[in-house]
């Protein structure tokens, strides 16, 4: 059973028709104020050029749009740009939902364990990156130092990889605090009587948590692989100009990096538009793939 | 969010210039820190040296955020009367004809006596158009410089810095011989290894005198010295001469640690390599290719500078017109040059700080100075001038790293960087037409 067949099964008669609009007027107001109106800004922006202080307007058609798919780099970053919010999102629900898992058996300490776990969340991604950044400095930082120990030739200032593996770390250590937070919430709805009867049967702990466990968990993984993509694909700016700036080379400049970096700071106003109307446009396939295809497979 | 900015950039604004009686100066800056209180010590110093006055400091971050909310504020004419603008901006200011307000026109206009001539040319060249009339006002300005371990040097039995690349590369070597693990590395690479590489060969960074002739400017840093040279470093990555530390000055951390026993970065950096270096260390010149000249030109100026913004009242503009000159005072000048290490802007205060005492006790403090005021300023070693140019940068930055990596051979990325960079140009001359 989907959401929308609960709703209808669920339906309560109201006798005002004004009532409900009134009710969602505010919510309504608030998105259009804050959400529409900065779109369709956006989207009008994308077909102008203009200088910096807004003192001439040229309108460019689609100029904007054809120098971006003209551009190989552009097609370098939503590569990198996938590749990043996928490793984000996958390690940052895996890692979340092991120690969530982890975190639901303790019996003794489980407070302190929990509120721990949760602090990394208060931090800002910037300085998260810093953060991750000064761990893995080649030449100071003590995790880059032990992995040359082993002889991991650690230097993400020329490696790509390394590089996107720096800036995944930085960008999931902190979403980890959120989806663990859910997680653990999720997991404590689990009714306890479903794994005692499966534990009788002589169901293993592994088992009880692939059969049991993990398909009563789907609706809060699927919300959280929605948040954390959105979150992968749109919050990570910040970490990324902490830390590589987008580089080596491009290895790590995201779309989102590329918006930011060409109209905040190259103030490149009608390209940095067209950019981001690119990117809406993709995260809305993407969510529209989500909820049609995934959803699917969701039990509520 | 840009929404979100120009909000409140609007409400601190309001909020900032209400309720007093003399007429207020706001004055939006990028110094965090000691240098930031060390602005509000001036501006209180010049505010309470008269009364018709009160000059505001707003620390808004850092520079980008800095200039990006005084064009938010311009856009909702909410603008400050003086913005500090590193000077990668400086192209996009000057072209901003109706924001901005020429300093050299401000000073007439408000009848304030400024001679142009007491002020560094290789300072204030960066900040004036064709004719030589300044701009904006520098305020923090500084140029690279190279900083070599005196212990690894002593070690090595190496006596004096090298001032050529040729000399740079026997030194290394001679180092590396004696156990140490890279010769040398850099910061800004683009700053550095190219922009100021070109100045000090006097070889042209950009057509159209660095881009001070006209918004048609093209770049033309893949000429043959920049590509030997680049080429040679990226022979030095391989063997340990040259070693890469990343953008900006990430690379730091590779001189404190003793891994490499040179660094070159900006003079400013001084009091930073003096806090975090265990060991003795020294500041030389930035060297130069022996073998193409025999005397280097000035090198090129980096920081920011002051610039004025319209749409304010005559009265007020007085007021910016004399907190100016109180900048350029040479015991204000020089008190912000020993306490920030940013260079002096002004030859009087230049002579201040030495007849002070105080490139004797703080030795090498003196070298960019006397770097960046060697000759007169040509064509090539002027400044830059060039639109987009943070972006451009960007690509220097992603195209040299192809290089240090041995992906790209040293031709093949300088011509993509000039391709990819003179689209920007392009971009840049439409939108500023």
């Amino acid at each position: 059973m989907n959401l929308w067949q609960g709703a209808v099964l669920m339906s309560v008669y109201f006798p005002h028709k004004k009532l409900p609009y009134l009710l969602v007027l505010p919510q309504l107001v608030i998105t259009l104020i804050f959400f529409l109106w900065p779109a369709e800004q956006a989207f009008e922006q994308a077909f102008y050029q203009e200088d910096a202080f807004g003192l001439s307007r040229e309108f460019v058609g689609f100029d904007n749009f054809v120098y971006l798919f003209n551009d190989p780099q552009y097609y370098k970053s939503i590569w990198v740009t996938l590749v990043f919010s996928f490793s984000v999102a996958f390690s940052g629900l895996a890692i979340a939902l092991w120690l969530a898992v982890m975190a639901d058996r303790v019996i003794r300490g489980k407070l302190t364990y929990q509120t721990l776990l949760v602090w990394p969340y208060a931090v800002a991604p910037a300085l998260a990156g810093v953060l991750w950044w000064l761990l893995f400095d080649p030449s100071m930082g003590p995790i880059a130092l032990w992995l040359q120990y082993f002889g991991v030739d650690w230097n993400h200032f020329l490696n790509g990889d390394q590089a996107m593996t720096l800036v995944v770390i930085s960008a999931t250590w902190k979403q980890i605090s959120y989806n663990f937070l859910f997680f653990l919430a999720g997991l404590q709805a689990v009714p306890r009587s479903l794994i005692e009867a499966a534990s009788i049967d002589g169901a293993s702990p592994f088992k009880r948590f692939w059969t049991i466990v993990f398909p009563l968990l789907s609706p809060t993984t699927f919300f959280l692989l929605v948040i954390n993509l959105v979150y992968a694909f749109f919050d990570t700016f910040g970490v990324i100009d902490a830390t590589t700036q987008g580089g080596p080379g491009v290895s790590t400049a995201t779309m989102v990096y590329k918006v930011f970096n060409d109209g905040f700071i190259g103030l490149d106003m009608g390209s940095s538009a067209a950019q981001s109307v690119v990117l809406m446009f993709l995260v809305g396939v993407m969510t529209v793939i989500q909820f049609r295809y995934i959803e699917r497979k969701v039990e509520y | 969010m840009y929404k979100l900015k120009l909000a409140s950039a609007v409400i601190g604004f309001s909020i900032a210039s209400s309720g007093f009686a003399a007429t207020d100066i706001e004055w939006w800056h990028a110094m965090g820190g000691a240098n930031g209180e060390k602005v509000n010590e001036i501006a209180k110093a010049f505010n309470d040296s008269q009364d018709a006055y009160t000059v505001k400091p707003v620390y808004k971050g850092n520079y980008t955020e800095t200039m990006t909310s005084a064009i938010a504020a311009f856009r909702a004419k909410k603008q400050p009367h003086i913005v500090q603008v590193f000077e990668v901006g400086t192209a996009s200011m000057m072209s901003a004809k109706g924001a901005i307000y020429p300093v050299y026109e401000l000073m007439r206009e408000s009848g304030q006596s400024f001679d142009q001539r007491g002020f560094l040319s290789a300072v204030t060249g960066y900040y004036s158009d064709q004719e030589g009339n300044m701009l904006s006002m520098p305020f923090n300005s500084s140029t690279p410089v190279l900083y070599y371990n005196k212990d690894l040097f002593a070690k090595a039995g190496i006596k004096t810095p090298p001032t050529t690349w040729e000399e740079m590369e026997s030194v290394s070597q001679k180092l590396l011989d004696n156990g140490v693990k890279c010769g040398f590395t850099t910061a800004w690479q683009s700053w550095v290894q190219l922009e100021n590489f070109s100045a000090r060969q006097n070889i042209p960074f950009a057509s159209e005198a660095n881009g001070f002739g006209g918004l048609d400017t093209k770049l033309t840093f893949n000429g043959p010295l920049q590509v030997a040279h680049i080429e040679k470093m990226s022979e030095w990555q391989q063997n340990g001469i040259f070693s890469y530390g990343g953008r900006r000055s990430d690379s730091a951390p590779k001189f404190y640690s003793q891994e490499c026993a040179m660094f070159m970065n900006s003079s400013a950096g001084y009091a930073g390599i003096k806090k975090n270096a265990k060991f003795d260390f020294g500041v030389s010149q930035l060297p130069y290719q022996g073998s193409a000249i025999s005397e280097p030109k000035n090198t090129i100026i980096g920081g920011a500078s002051l610039w004025v913004l319209q749409g304010h009242k005559k009265e007020e503009y007085k007021g910016v017109a004399s907190f100016l000159s109180f900048l350029s005072r040479a015991e204000v000048q020089a008190d912000w040059h020993q306490f920030s290490g940013y260079l002096p802007i002004t030859r009087a205060a230049y002579d201040l700080t030495k007849g002070q005492g105080f490139y004797a006790q703080n030795v090498g403090t003196e070298t960019g100075v006397l770097q960046m005021t060697s000759g007169t300023p040509t064509a090539n070693s002027k400044g830059l001038r060039l639109g987009n140019f943070v972006q451009i940068r960007d690509i220097i930055n992603e195209e040299l790293e192809g290089v240090w990596a041995g992906q790209k051979s040293a031709q093949a990325a300088l011509d993509e960087a000039v391709k990819r960079g003179n689209v920007l140009l392009r971009k840049f001359e439409r939108a500023n037409k």
